[in-house]
């Protein structure tokens, strides 16, 4: 007898079924007889017995399904079986762990000798919990749905009650998201404090030598800057330069010359730009551009110029970047005032003027704040830097060189059989905790550049 | 209507038999007027009745607007500025305008009035623009109050002076006509008294064209007034004409506040 969650949640699925069939009928008969117009109408009634059948249950399976194998291993090792078993370690946990795959079904033998004295304890412990957490899972289904049908009468406001649940269970999905990011930040704060335990914040954050090694760390080889350097190289330098100029003249173009046909066709299409996964983008760096890249790079004579390289890697992502940089520079030149267009062009201003010396000046602070974040965006991209700009930790300004960021080192860090205690994979923590604190920042002072502008022209 | 009394011997502007359509609406109907080179001409009318669309087709404003149409002639000077061969961005420079809402610029006081000198070339050097600035606010009466501070932004002044800085702005390109539309109604009694001042100073060295809604301010600044109702021409002539002795009853009614 094993504790199978999925099918005892299709059980109190089923209850929760009948009490609404139920309820409803309940509600329906006691109005009849006596005489009188229910509150509700019978459908909340019949949810609000579901809700009470169903919600304590599925709590308390889900704090079950989490607790019992702790429960279960506890009891085990009570028993004389158990007493023969290696203090702790590895070794300790495997043995455990076997057993209780053959007791549970999931395997057909013990693969570890020493396991096979506690098969039995432990398919016992499992049956003894199992009934125990079937047994109180369906007295709470049933006393929740009996004390929700006996209140049941024809004044009493099931739809208040239900809608009050409803609106819980929105806030309880809204806190999701939040909570999930706080836990984010905390696992990445924590896996952090212990790199830097191994090794100090400073080299880290000033050291220009990279090359983690597995074991021991050894030192001055976690040196950040040459990642931070191809981080911005690529990110904010390379993919900018692309990104600004183009972005800005389509946004231009489309809202200052663009008939409204073309502008209902481009605008669409660049938004479609925004939705190609980056991976895509990824092997066309790394297909296309890099390689063309490298052949003009030997034409020209440049040194050390490689297949993997900033310049492909920047430019693809700027490309990347256009769509966003153009969209947050339309709205922004369309919300500086038609007034201010109107006294340009009246002074005998040609719209090229107005456009440079009046409308970007007065889109400006606008548009700042949506380069910010598209520089945020870039820096924390991930695919194409792994794909085009290669894993070597070159601090370098030629740009037709191989160079490494931030996301491709925390890539290379965890990919692979790695060992979750040593400097070498804490290290991707601490680069994630890094990328995380400037993508905020820059996130924060963008929105607030946004917002400030925003309020400016209302 | 009769114009015997007011025949204008050489007029600045003249628009005759003007309509302008917006899109298939007609906003304006056959409108025909002069306006003279030393008189303020006002246009008064109640809301909607086209003196605005009117003043805007007067320096082409109306072609920003992709459904505007304008048939009709309008000369400056005798010449057609509907005329292919009018450059819509001289004849901006020869007819300013002045908007309803102050619109300075997001710039300095002094980049605000040097914008247009700049943009048409009309200064050699440095100290050209200046005094072509200096001139410019002092005419507007702008000048005493912020020749200390032209480096400041002109959005920053109050309602009344980002206006003259407005009217400064328009005048720095040495136009010849100067058309304002409502230039006070975003402004109190205070900063309005200083902008009508400010039309009896101008007049005279300037063509000026004022659309507003309030009659005592046509009144007291025009020499000429036209009273627009429901896109037409109701009637022109003389302001204490139009004031004291209308010959249309329905400019009688607006006057007397029958409607409006």
């Amino acid at each position: 007898m094993t504790f199978n969650a999925a099918a005892l949640l299709l059980l109190i699925l089923g209850l929760a079924l009948i009490g609404w069939l139920a309820g409803r009928a309940r509600s329906a008969m006691l109005a009849g007889r006596a005489g009188r117009k229910l509150h509700s109408r019978p459908q909340y009634h019949g949810w609000y017995v579901a809700l009470w059948l169903f919600a304590p249950a599925a709590i308390f399976l889900a704090v079950w399904t989490s607790a019992s194998p702790a429960l279960i291993t506890n009891q085990v090792l009570t028993t004389p079986a158990a007493e023969s078993l290696p203090a702790f370690g590895f070794e300790r946990g495997a043995i455990l762990s076997d057993a209780r795959s053959v007791a549970q079904g999931q395997q057909a033998a013990v693969r570890l000798p020493a396991a096979a004295p506690l098969v039995k304890p432990y398919a016992e412990a499992t049956a003894h919990y199992a009934w125990i957490g079937i047994a109180a899972m369906l007295a709470l289904a049933l006393a929740g749905g009996a004390y929700a049908f006996t209140r049941i009468r024809p004044e009493f406001r099931a739809r208040t009650r239900v809608e009050r649940i409803v609106m819980l269970l929105l806030l309880l999905a809204s806190l999701v998201a939040i909570l999930t990011t706080f836990g984010i930040v905390l696992s990445l704060l924590f896996e952090s404090l212990r790199f830097f335990s191994l090794v100090p914040v400073s080299e880290l954050l000033f050291g220009t030598y990279w090359n983690p090694q597995s074991g021991a760390p050894v030192a001055d080889t976690f040196g950040g800057i040459p990642l931070f350097w191809g981080t911005v190289l690529i990110g904010a330098i390379i993919a900018m330069l692309v990104a600004i100029p183009i972005g800005m003249m389509s946004a231009v173009y489309l809202t200052q010359y663009a008939a409204p046909r073309v502008r209902r066709w481009v605008k669409p299409c660049l938004e479609i730009l925004a939705g190609v996964p980056t991976v895509v983008y990824g092997y066309f760096a790394a297909l296309t551009v890099a390689p063309a890249l490298r052949n003009f790079a030997v034409m020209l004579g440049v040194p050390n110029a490689s297949t993997e390289s900033a310049l492909a890697a920047g430019i693809v992502m700027g490309v990347m970047i256009i769509p966003f940089v153009s969209s947050m520079a339309d709205d922004s030149i369309n919300a500086v005032p038609q007034a201010m267009r109107d006294g340009s062009l009246a002074l005998g201003a040609t719209p090229n003027e107005t456009i440079r010396q009046v409308l970007i000046p007065a889109a400006l602070p606008g548009v700042m704040g949506g380069i910010l974040l598209a520089v945020s965006r870039a820096i924390g991209e991930t695919m194409i830097v792994v794909m085009a700009a290669g894993l070597s930790a070159n601090l370098t300004a030629n740009p037709f060189a191989s160079v490494t960021t931030v996301t491709a080192q925390i890539v290379k860090l965890l990919t692979g059989d790695q060992e979750f205690d040593s400097a070498k994979t804490l290290a991707a923590f601490a680069l994630g905790l890094v990328l995380f604190l400037v993508t905020l920042l820059l996130n924060i002072v963008a929105l607030r550049i946004v917002k400030k502008y925003r309020e400016a022209y209302e | 209507m009769t114009q015997d009394d007011l025949t204008i011997a050489d007029p600045k502007m003249k628009a005759e038999g003007v309509d302008v359509f917006y899109g298939d609406k007609q906003a304006i109907k056959d409108v025909s007027i002069d306006v003279g080179t030393d008189l303020v001409t006002a246009f008064i009318g109640p809301s909607g009745c086209g003196k605005s669309t009117f003043l805007r087709s007067l320096n082409r404003m109306n072609d920003t607007v992709a459904s505007a149409r304008v048939t009709g002639r309008i000369t400056l000077d005798g010449e057609d500025i509907y005329a292919p061969s009018m450059d819509v961005v001289q004849l901006r420079a020869r007819v300013g305008m002045v908007f309803q809402k102050p619109n300075p610029f997001p710039k300095s006081i002094y980049d605000n009035v040097a914008y247009g000198p700049r943009i048409h070339g009309l200064a050699a050097a440095k100290a050209d623009l200046d005094s072509i600035v200096e001139r410019a606010l002092v005419r507007a009466g702008l000048w005493d109050e912020v020749k200390d501070r032209l480096g400041e932004s002109g959005t920053a002044l109050s309602g009344g002076q980002q206006q003259r800085l407005c009217i400064a702005r328009a005048i720095a390109v040495d136009p010849e006509v100067i058309l304002m539309d409502e230039p006070c109604s975003a402004l109190d009694p205070i900063a309005t008294a200083k902008i009508e001042e400010l039309i009896h100073e101008l007049r005279g060295k300037y063509a000026i064209v004022i659309v507003t809604h309030n009659m005592q301010q046509a009144a007291r600044v025009s020499q000429r007034t036209a009273f627009f109702h429901l896109g037409t021409l109701v009637e022109y002539g003389k302001t204490t004409d139009i004031f004291t002795n209308p010959k249309q009853d329905r400019t009688k009614d607006y006057i007397t506040g029958r409607y409006g």
